[in-house]
């Protein structure tokens, strides 16, 4: 039987014929959520470890970054808002039902920490570097002596922060392409190999890039593991979640999905990073560039296609 | 109390005289609506068969846009009715992800809006707009817990259907078939 709808009386800007809400606000700061989490995680991870001084980029530089990459994020995120004025209105309550809330309140707590633990090596990356008052001196001996505690809870905070990227879309029942449970852990591990690709990019150390680009290959793979497993499931779903499916099996995200994403987002650069553990020489810039790149197309392409789904009635 | 409408297809003409009287009542801004018409065809030449739908907000008792709310200007009062309080709402557009019927819209003034169920009226003891105007009489209002209600009687007597089940928000529009 053939069906056909009309709506009549309605063309809604945003939501008619297909719901185009979010556009590259959502997308960018659930990207940049992931890169910071990644950094993070690393970061806190060898700081444990007792990896100072060989994993200079992990613990010292790449973490520089997070306290811009957070706020650029919490702007993309701002200027999502509709309704700018009342931003505060999101830190007046915790809502646990609402990832968009809690989400922000973890983004409200890492933020600081993480300027915190950056500015606690500033001194050491920048030996030049004076803080212009006494007290912050006595400030950040306070910190570095509880570096470990504050590490600790950075990872924490991290896996968290990387999980709720992915579930603030997983929550939405109405969208069947993101209403998978899978799509948490997926943008945890695409968040994190994103950072490793940052931190590797920034690494001068041999050892250290070796060390992470075999962290990175295990997260590619998990990824691509679960990317599959994220299909097998809707093919195994509703009729709801077949259609979401097609999308990326013959639909119109296939090509940039299956190119952009797995191909060159995934594959071809865990390809390059294995030519490099081989011995082989490979410009360390372009796996990284190559999973910063995919990692963003990916968070795009997951954003408007879900929103193209829906239920059928 | 259940505040609930039922909506018979095979009176509507789809003449959209519902949808009129909500944008004209609730002062609905021009190119938006909170309720609509949905024309459903169905079969294949020359058996069709028509559908024709007054659509709006479920006012869902499992309601979706309610929880993923992350400040609570989303929320249901006093007779299942889900509201927005305007002032509360950051316009991050949550609740109109959620939706599954795509009841919400974002309004110029960057607040989220929505049917009502013409709150206002309802608490004096009226009818929502579209209710009273429909000329075909084809919308039913009124309480569920009261046996006596419009819609109570026409829920006993006829068979329906609601949108979406098994999406598992137990929406509170049904629809006469
Ligand atoms: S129809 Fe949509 S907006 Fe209305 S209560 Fe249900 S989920 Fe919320
Ligand atoms: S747009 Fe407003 S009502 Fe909707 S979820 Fe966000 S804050 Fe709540």
């Amino acid at each position: 039987m053939k069906e056909e709808l009309f709506v009549s009386g309605r063309n809604i800007p945003h939501i008619d014929p297909y719901l185009h809400l979010w556009t590259w606000e959502i997308p960018l700061y659930l990207f940049l959520g992931g890169l910071a989490a990644g950094i993070l995680f690393f970061a806190g991870y060898f700081y444990v470890m007792h990896k100072e001084r060989d994993m200079k980029a992990t613990i010292k530089w790449a973490p520089m970054l997070v306290p811009f990459i957070l706020v650029i994020g919490l702007g993309a995120l701002f200027l999502d808002l509709h309704h700018k004025l009342y931003f505060w209105r999101l830190y007046t309550i915790i809502r646990f039902q609402s990832p968009m809330s809690w989400g922000a309140w973890v983004l409200m707590a890492i933020t600081p920490l993480s300027i915190v633990w950056a500015a606690s090596y500033l001194k050491e990356v920048f030996p030049k570097w004076k803080w212009p008052f006494a007290w912050l001196d006595t400030f950040e001996a306070f910190v570095i002596k509880y570096r470990k505690a504050m590490a600790w809870i950075m990872m924490i905070l991290s896996v968290i922060l990387g999980v709720y990227t992915g579930i603030l879309l997983s929550a939405f029942n109405a969208r069947p392409l993101w209403n998978t449970s899978i799509l948490g852990p997926l943008f945890l591990v695409s968040g994190f190999s994103t950072g490793l690709a940052a931190i590797i990019w920034m690494s001068k150390s041999k050892y250290e890039r070796k060390v992470l680009t075999r962290i990175d290959l295990i997260f590619i793979f998990v990824e691509l593991f679960f990317i599959i497993h994220m299909i097998m499931g809707f093919q195994a779903g509703s009729e709801a979640a077949h259609e979401a499916a097609k999308l990326f099996l013959g639909g119109e995200f296939t090509v940039t999905f299956w190119v952009f994403v797995v191909l060159l987002g995934l594959a071809f650069p865990a390809t390059l990073e294995i030519f490099e553990l081989r011995g082989y020489h490979v410009p360390v810039w372009i796996p990284s560039f190559l999973i910063l790149l995919g990692g963003l197309i990916f968070r795009f392409v997951i954003l408007e296609a879900g929103q193209i789904t829906r239920y059928l009635y | 109390m259940r505040y609930a409408m039922a909506v018979d297809t095979k009176k509507c003409v789809g003449c959209g005289d519902c949808v009129v009287a909500c944008q004209t009542e609730n002062n609905v801004p021009h190119g938006y609506c909170r309720d609509w018409i949905v024309e459903n065809v169905a079969g294949t030449y020359p058996k069709l068969e028509i559908e024709l739908r007054s659509e709006r907000c479920n006012h869902c008792e499992n309601a979706p846009c309610v929880r993923c709310c992350p400040t609570g200007a989303s929320h249901i009062v006093d007779g299942g009715i889900v509201l927005v309080t305007h002032d509360e709402c950051i316009g991050c557009g949550a609740c109109i992800e959620s939706c599954p019927y795509d009841a919400r819209y974002p309004h110029p003034e960057g607040y989220v809006d929505k049917c009502t169920f013409c709150v206002h009226r309802v608490t004096d003891g009226e009818n929502p707009a579209c209710v009273d105007v429909c000329p075909t009489h084809c919308l039913h209002f009124g309480d569920l817990d009261d046996p006596n209600s419009d819609v109570s009687k026409i829920l006993k007597n006829r068979k329906w259907k609601v949108l979406a089940p098994e999406a598992g928000t137990k929406p509170q529009l049904y629809f006469l078939t």
